[in-house]
């Protein structure tokens, strides 16, 4: 019965150890000699196990969406919506947004004595503020206010998270990054999107593109009709003073400035002109959103350094901007990007899908800009709260440096096993080369990444997994000194040392744990591999060297009288 | 066989106040280090001297072919106007340095500029040695290159408070689960010594950091947490052997079990803390300058992590256990019929209080 159980036990450690040994240096291809080859091993490795970025070089970002900018940009459009609906409807009155201490409202002041009820109406039916829409409506006197719930703050601030995630991953996806991995970071709230590049090492023109906010905008340049240029206006000051409105600028109306197109054959890169100003309809003829594709095309009769941007529009976008177009032969039109005028058309006949955005663009500036076009405008604006970036170089270093310490730490611990315990540290020096060999098997099985502190991990795992062996030795030592039998004092020493072993096992993987859920990246690593490896030790330090030692006994039989321990 | 130890016999409790004066000098040294920096700097966090992590600011790893000195590297910031930079050398890479430049201003714009302008105000001062390998080549392979850099870190100051205020709330936490599941496997008493003594190791490492203004960075507290399972590792061992004597030798006293048990463990605890402590000297060594914080925080954690089972935990745990059995056996006579049969008859020590068996006892003899 001994004996077959003995076979048992071996067979079943035999079968884990290849594995082992498979999932950490086996081929992932069809194998071949080579793979048997020192050099085909080390391939093999690299290849198999997942580095981090700490290790393999690359650039880790942790950006903030800027909700509270977006939630601010959708009360004051709101607030703009609001007036332009009320004075359709025929009510004459002013409409603010008002944000401030977390609170996002709309105010509308009517005109003395109107009737309140009816505007309500009016603005409800044409301006998404009603109480299905999160805003909570109240009114003193003649003032209408909506005020938006906290619950519908969060809602929109996470959708607006999400979406800018989508955006921002649309982007990436297009630039061609290899490998990227972006998900939301920290807790929800906190609004924070955590983006990991490997290979990438100046991380500074994929910033400068996910930042890009690429809001668009096709407008009616209030101006008089063509033959007569497009009206500009040297300083803001004098662009409000020529709307007659008392020195404030009308709901629906805006003052933006415009970047006069630089002469392409004019090689002077840096000579730009002053901005002038003009005056701009709101709302927009038709936004970004309404666009089908976008692409970087030199422009023609232009230089090296002049691309511009042609967009097409989608079908519902080019009736409404075809429809526009004819009913506006002879004005003005500008296109605007992120509140800025790039360039004005005058409107020769009737347009339906296409335009372009020229302004004297790099080509890079100007594949960026159609790139971020093309993949949607971001909701709110987004900034960076922590950059990291790994050269190879550096990374190749930690390994050298990390892999050093640990064969040094390993080295001195088998040694003084040997030493101390002789035989029996034979044992204890197999249990921990099958214990390294299947904790980098379980990282690797379970698509854990090896980083840094990750290393670290292993090497303090050699020290935990030896202490194991200690507990059980020491304990089989006194056993023999109180007088028991070799069998009995292995029996009872595995017995007596396996509930110590729990117990420290598992408050270890309990602290690690919490590194682990709370920890980001390195320090995640370094939670992984010593769970692993903790987990691991059972199997090696416990199953396998009983079965050593049943081993021993069984060929030296039951009167045995000395163990090399 | 060969043994470091036989036999031993030391009555570790009678040392106790010794032992836990010497723990009360180490904080408060540590203590008083951070105060007084504190003092020193009115304002500032020099209690502790924090990495980018928890601080924010930027740190540039520069590797050159030719590496200037420190001088002329800190005249070449200061000509860019970086006037606030440190050069600080690495140890086992003579050809590379950190660059590390303070956070700027206060709030939202100044942090988001200070994020995306470290790097590149950095290069544009680097510049004067020459100019930098491309992005996809490496140093050696460019003939015309004079640096490169090759890491950055920069964080923000709302993200290195996100991380500070985050890392203190994982360390309680884990002590809590510790504290759990030792009351869970033993006493409630047990668990509050093992967390005590952890806590314990914990300040004290810090101490060493705030004394010797070694950089508290993210790594530290992973390796305080190490710190956390490995020392309450030690003292479950010491625990676990009460248990087990406790059932063997009920008519012992709890003060000479735990004395035993402290012994009995001692071989043990030597061995394999001396082990643990040969791996993280090899880190120390040989892990080299990105991993130096880590290793330093598990050397000294280490240390006291062995100390402090035998000094802190067993007899803050004796302590406890005596207060509560004197507490039951004065309710017990001032209860009109002492139960006689869940008396424990004491012997051994007379410096013992004598144990009653009550629900409590008998639950901890338990295996």
């Amino acid at each position: 019965m001994k004996k077959k159980n003995l076979l048992q036990r071996f067979i079943i450690i035999v079968i884990v150890t290849v594995v082992g040994i498979y999932a950490v240096v086996g081929p992932r291809h069809r194998p071949t000699l080579h793979d048997l080859t020192w050099s085909g091993i080390k391939e093999n490795l690299a290849k198999n196990i997942r580095l981090g970025l700490d290790l393999k070089g690359g650039t880790h970002l942790v950006m903030r969406v800027k909700t509270e900018d977006f939630l601010k940009r959708m009360t004051e459009d709101n607030a703009v919506a609001a007036e332009n609906a009320a004075r359709e409807a025929g009510f004459e009155g002013k409409a603010r947004g008002e944000i401030g201490g977390g609170d996002y409202r709309v105010l509308y002041e009517a005109a003395a004595g109107t009737n309140v009820d009816g505007i309500k109406e009016a603005i409800e039916k044409k301006v998404e503020l009603g109480s299905n829409f999160g805003w909570s409506y109240s009114a003193s006197g003649s003032v209408l206010s909506w005020t938006l719930t906290t619950a519908a703050q969060r809602t929109l601030a996470d959708d607006a998270t999400n979406q800018a995630l989508r955006i921002i991953e649309s982007r990436i996806d297009a630039l061609g990054v290899a490998e990227p991995t972006l998900q939301t970071h920290g807790a929800q709230s906190s609004h924070q999107l955590l983006l990991q590049m490997p290979g990438v090492q100046d991380p500074e023109r994929v910033k400068g593109l996910l930042k890009g906010e690429s809001r668009l905008e096709l407008a009616h340049i209030i101006s008089p009709p063509s033959p007569a240029p497009a009206q500009t206006y040297l300083t803001r000051e004098e662009a409000i003073a020529s709307l007659n409105s008392g020195g404030t600028i009308p709901a629906n109306r805006r003052v933006l400035p415009y970047q006069e197109r630089a002469d392409p054959t004019d090689t002077a890169q840096n000579q730009t002109p002053a901005p002038k100003w003009v005056v701009v309809e709101v709302p927009p003829i038709i936004t970004g959103a309404e666009l089908r594709n976008a692409a970087a095309v030199p422009a023609l009769g232009g230089g090296v350094a002049d691309y511009q941007i042609q967009f097409s529009l989608k079908k519902a976008g080019a009736d409404k901007f075809g429809a526009w177009t004819g009913s506006h032969i002879n004005e003005y039109m500008g296109v605007v990007l992120n509140d800025e005028v790039r360039s004005i058309a005058y409107i020769k006949s009737q347009i339906f899908d296409q335009g372009e955005i020229t302004g004297r663009f790099t080509q890079q500036a100007a594949e960026d800009l159609a790139l971020t076009l093309r993949s949607g405008a971001l909701p709110a604006p987004i900034e960076y709260l922590e950059e990291r970036t790994v050269g190879p170089s550096l990374g190749q270093d930690s390994i050298r440096a990390g892999v050093r310490a640990s064969l040094v730490g390993l080295a001195l611990v088998i040694f003084f096993m040997l030493l101390y315990y002789r035989g029996s540290g034979i044992n204890a020096v197999v249990a921990l080369v099958l214990n390294m060999i299947l904790m980098v098997a379980g990282l690797i099985v379970f698509g854990a990444t090896l980083t840094l502190p990750g290393i670290a991990g292993i090497i303090l795992t050699i020290g935990m997994a030896v202490d194991s062996n200690v507990l059980i030795f020491e304990r089989i030592r006194e056993e023999i000194l109180s007088g028991k039998t070799i069998p009995s004092a292995i029996e009872h020493g595995f017995a007596r040392a396996f509930i110590t072993i729990i117990d420290t096992h598992v408050t270890t993987i309990i602290s690690s744990l919490f590194l682990f859920v709370f920890g980001t990246g390195p320090i995640r690593g370094f939670a992984v591999s010593l769970i692993i490896g903790l987990l691991v030790n059972l199997f090696s330090a416990v199953y396998v060297s009983r079965t050593i030692f049943m081993w021993i006994l069984s060929r030296k039989g039951q009167r045995i009288e000395t163990l090399s321990i | 066989m060969f043994q470091i130890l036989k036999d031993v016999r030391v009555d570790w409790l009678a040392h106790r106040r010794w032992l836990i004066a010497i723990s009360i000098a180490l904080l408060l040294g540590g203590l008083g280090s951070a105060i007084y920096r504190q003092w020193q700097q009115p304002g500032g966090t020099q209690a502790f001297n924090l990495g980018v992590d928890f601080k924010g600011g930027t740190v540039v790893t520069i590797r050159f072919k030719n590496r200037p000195s420190d001088d002329a590297i800190r005249s070449a910031l200061v000509s860019q106007g970086i006037n606030d930079a440190v050069v600080q050398p690495v140890t086992d890479r003579t050809d590379t340095v950190l660059i590390k430049l303070p956070l700027e201003g206060e709030g939202g714009e100044e942090t988001q500029a200070q994020v995306d302008a470290g790097r590149s105000r950095v290069r544009a001062a680097i510049n004067t040695f020459g100019p930098e390998a491309g992005p996809e080549v490496d140093l050696a392979a460019d003939p015309n290159a004079a640096y490169k850099i090759v890491g950055t870190d920069a964080v923000g100051a709302v993200a290195g408070e996100q991380l500070r205020n985050k890392a203190v709330a994982v360390t309680l936490a884990a002590l809590v689960g510790i504290l759990v599941y030792i009351a869970f496997r033993f006493e409630w008493t047990y668990g509050a010594a093992a967390v005590i003594s952890v806590f314990h190791d914990v300040l004290v490492t810090l101490g060493f950091f705030s004394l010797f203004q070694w950089e508290v960075n993210l790594t530290v507290i992973a390796a305080l947490l190490t710190l956390v399972g490995f020392s309450v590792n030690d003292t479950i061992v010491v625990f676990d052997r009460i248990r087990e004597n406790r059932k063997l030798h009920r008519r012992d006293s709890l003060y000479k079990i735990t004395n035993d048990a402290i012994n009995q463990t001692l071989s043990r605890t030597v061995i394999t803390n001396g082990l643990v402590f040969l791996s993280v000297l090899a880190l120390v060594l040989f892990g080299g300058d990105v991993l130096r914080p880590f290793s330093l925080a598990l050397f000294v954690g280490v240390i006291f992590g062995t100390y402090s089972s035998i000094a802190i935990a067993a007899p803050i745990m004796v302590w406890w256990e005596q207060r509560l059995e004197a507490a039951q056996r004065a309710l017990l006579a001032t209860s009109a019929r002492p139960v006689r049969t869940n008396m424990r008859v004491n012997s051994g020590s007379e410096k013992t209080i004598p144990t009653v068996a009550g629900k409590r006892s008998q639950r901890a003899g338990q295996g």
